[in-house]
């Protein structure tokens, strides 16, 4: 199969990226730079991310907030324009279909923004679910690009000064030289940031003027992996799948109130009574973060073992943490060894690295909240 | 488009070999190699004294990306590893071909340079199959 391209194809080749196949687009794992510093310089000043693979869906009809409601446990109701939300596509055993972010465009209307890899099975389910007069429409080929850092702020509103005053989980609807372009205060890398979404044609011109702020350096993939695991962000595929619950990913904050047991719109999602079971009751096994005690660095896929050698856990993501300068990880292990400070071992080739569970995000977020 | 040293030795498996004055030869991975991996963050160094014949796990090169294995090039002994690699791994990005050595052996069979290994125009033709 033949790999899809961005509309920022041509932009990253001239920036000398590497490329690399992911989720069936051609993507860049990193420019000239790598990833280490395109990491830290995210963390100092502010990276430019193309991220046009993701799904971008427009979602619009009368009583599509109730239908929304019944695929994710989120209170959308409570959701107030230009207002975002993560929130979990759940199956019935409580697992999780993806994530994504869902934006309220208006009374009936929601912008949503749901990873590469799933877009196709997530449309697929998201329109089995309408009701007569609802609509999916996918922005097909929509440029998606994410600023993030300290200085992402500085930087877009040199160019658009009203997306000074975002704060967090907030959108608005912007205009540069004629092209529109939908702003919100996001992003995926525990930064103060933002995330643009634009026309193809436009997304070139957008990227160039963002990138050509001297704060501004391109970013590609392998670095925002590293910065969202430092903050503690799961990714699906790793820390979230169709047999990986919410309660299990500890992702309690993401099963809003009003849906809960307890709330006034309880349930009605798939999986609600698995949900509600482990909230109460708690899950065998539990997402943790690790640090290793040495510089090797430890791999998703890797058995996490007690101090008798058992295995009680495996490795979902790993890698060097730039700005802590060590190795850091998340996995899921049983229950009983998910305490901080808890001395494990990771199975790295013939030998046992000592790990000791550590508190998420290992580098604390930054959003700007007002 | 990689560097590679005219002097230099190479395997297919991307490491250099370097046949010094003493007769002992200096091992490493080659530039096109430490490009491909990216940032090194980490290395594992075979023990001094470790009897290698070629071809057998000598080490580990782990990138932000992923981990490969270093191979032996040629047989031979472990006479000595590049111990500043622990600190300070991105040594191998910086100077594949000088400071980022990785280790050295005294070989059993010193013909095995020119037996086992390619010259440095074979081994860039051989990196730009890769490609």
């Amino acid at each position: 199969m033949s790999l899809k391209h961005t509309p920022l194809d041509s932009l990253h080749r001239e920036l000398g990226a590497r490329m690399v196949p992911f989720a069936g687009y051609d993507m860049p794992v990193q420019y000239s730079k790598g990833i280490i510093a395109e990491h830290r310089h995210t963390r100092e000043h502010a990276g430019l991310f193309d991220v046009s693979h993701m799904g971008q869906f427009i979602l619009e009809g009368p009583g599509i907030t109730e239908t929304l409601e019944s695929l994710v446990p989120v209170d959308l109701q409570a959701l107030g324009e230009h207002r975002q939300s993560y929130a979990l596509l759940t199956n019935d055993e409580g697992g999780v279909r993806d994530d994504l972010i869902i934006t309220r465009w208006g009374a009936h209307a929601f912008f949503l923004v749901v990873n590469a890899s799933c877009k196709a099975q997530d449309r697929t389910w998201i329109e089995s679910n309408l009701s007569a007069g609802q609509s999916l429409r996918e922005l097909d080929g929509q440029g998606l690009l994410a600023l993030q850092g300290p200085r992402a702020r500085d930087v877009l509103s040199s160019l658009l000064p009203e997306t000074a005053a975002l704060t967090f989980l907030q959108g608005a609807h912007c205009e540069l030289d004629g092209m529109p372009v939908y702003v919100t205060c996001s992003g995926y890398t525990g930064e103060d940031g933002y995330e643009l979404s634009m026309a193809a044609e436009h997304t070139g011109i957008f990227a160039r003027k963002l990138l050509s702020h001297e704060a501004t350096e391109p970013v590609g993939l392998g670095a925002r992996d590293s910065l969202r695991l430092e903050s503690g962000l799961c990714l699906y595929g790793h820390e979230l799948s169709p047999t990986i619950t919410p309660i299990e990913a500890k992702l309690n904050w993401s099963i809003s109130k009003s849906r809960r047991p307890d709330g006034e719109r309880a349930g009605g999602y798939p999986g609600a009574e698995r949900i509600a079971r482990q909230l109460s009751e708690g899950t065998a096994r539990v997402r943790i973060g690790m640090r290793v005690l040495g510089k090797r660095p430890v791999r998703e896929g890797q058995e996490v073992l007690n101090g008798d050698g058992e295995v009680v856990g495996v490795i979902t993501s790993g890698a060097y943490a730039a700005t802590v300068d060590a190795p850091i990880a998340m996995a899921f292990v049983d229950s009983a060894y998910a305490a901080l400070d808890t001395e494990l071992g990771v199975y790295v080739r013939g030998k046992t690295l000592p790990v000791v569970v550590c508190k998420l995000p290992v580098v604390p977020q930054r959003y700007y909240r007002g | 488009m990689s560097q590679v040293l005219p002097e230099l030795r190479f395997a297919r498996s991307h490491e250099w070999a370097r046949v010094e004055d003493d007769g002992t030869v200096t091992v490493g991975i080659s530039d096109h190699a430490q490009e491909a991996l990216g940032d090194v963050v980490f290395v594992e160094l075979p023990d001094e004294g470790a009897e290698l014949a070629a071809g057998d796990e000598a080490g580990v090169v782990e990138s932000v990306k992923a981990a490969s294995d270093i191979y032996a090039p040629i047989s031979g002994t472990v006479v000595a590893v590049n111990s500043a690699l622990e600190d300070a791994p991105e040594t191998v990005n910086g100077d594949p071909y000088h400071d980022g050595w990785f280790f050295r052996l005294q070989p059993h069979d010193s013909d095995e340079v020119q037996s086992l290994l390619m010259d440095a125009e074979a081994y860039q033709a051989h990196c730009a199959e890769d490609e």
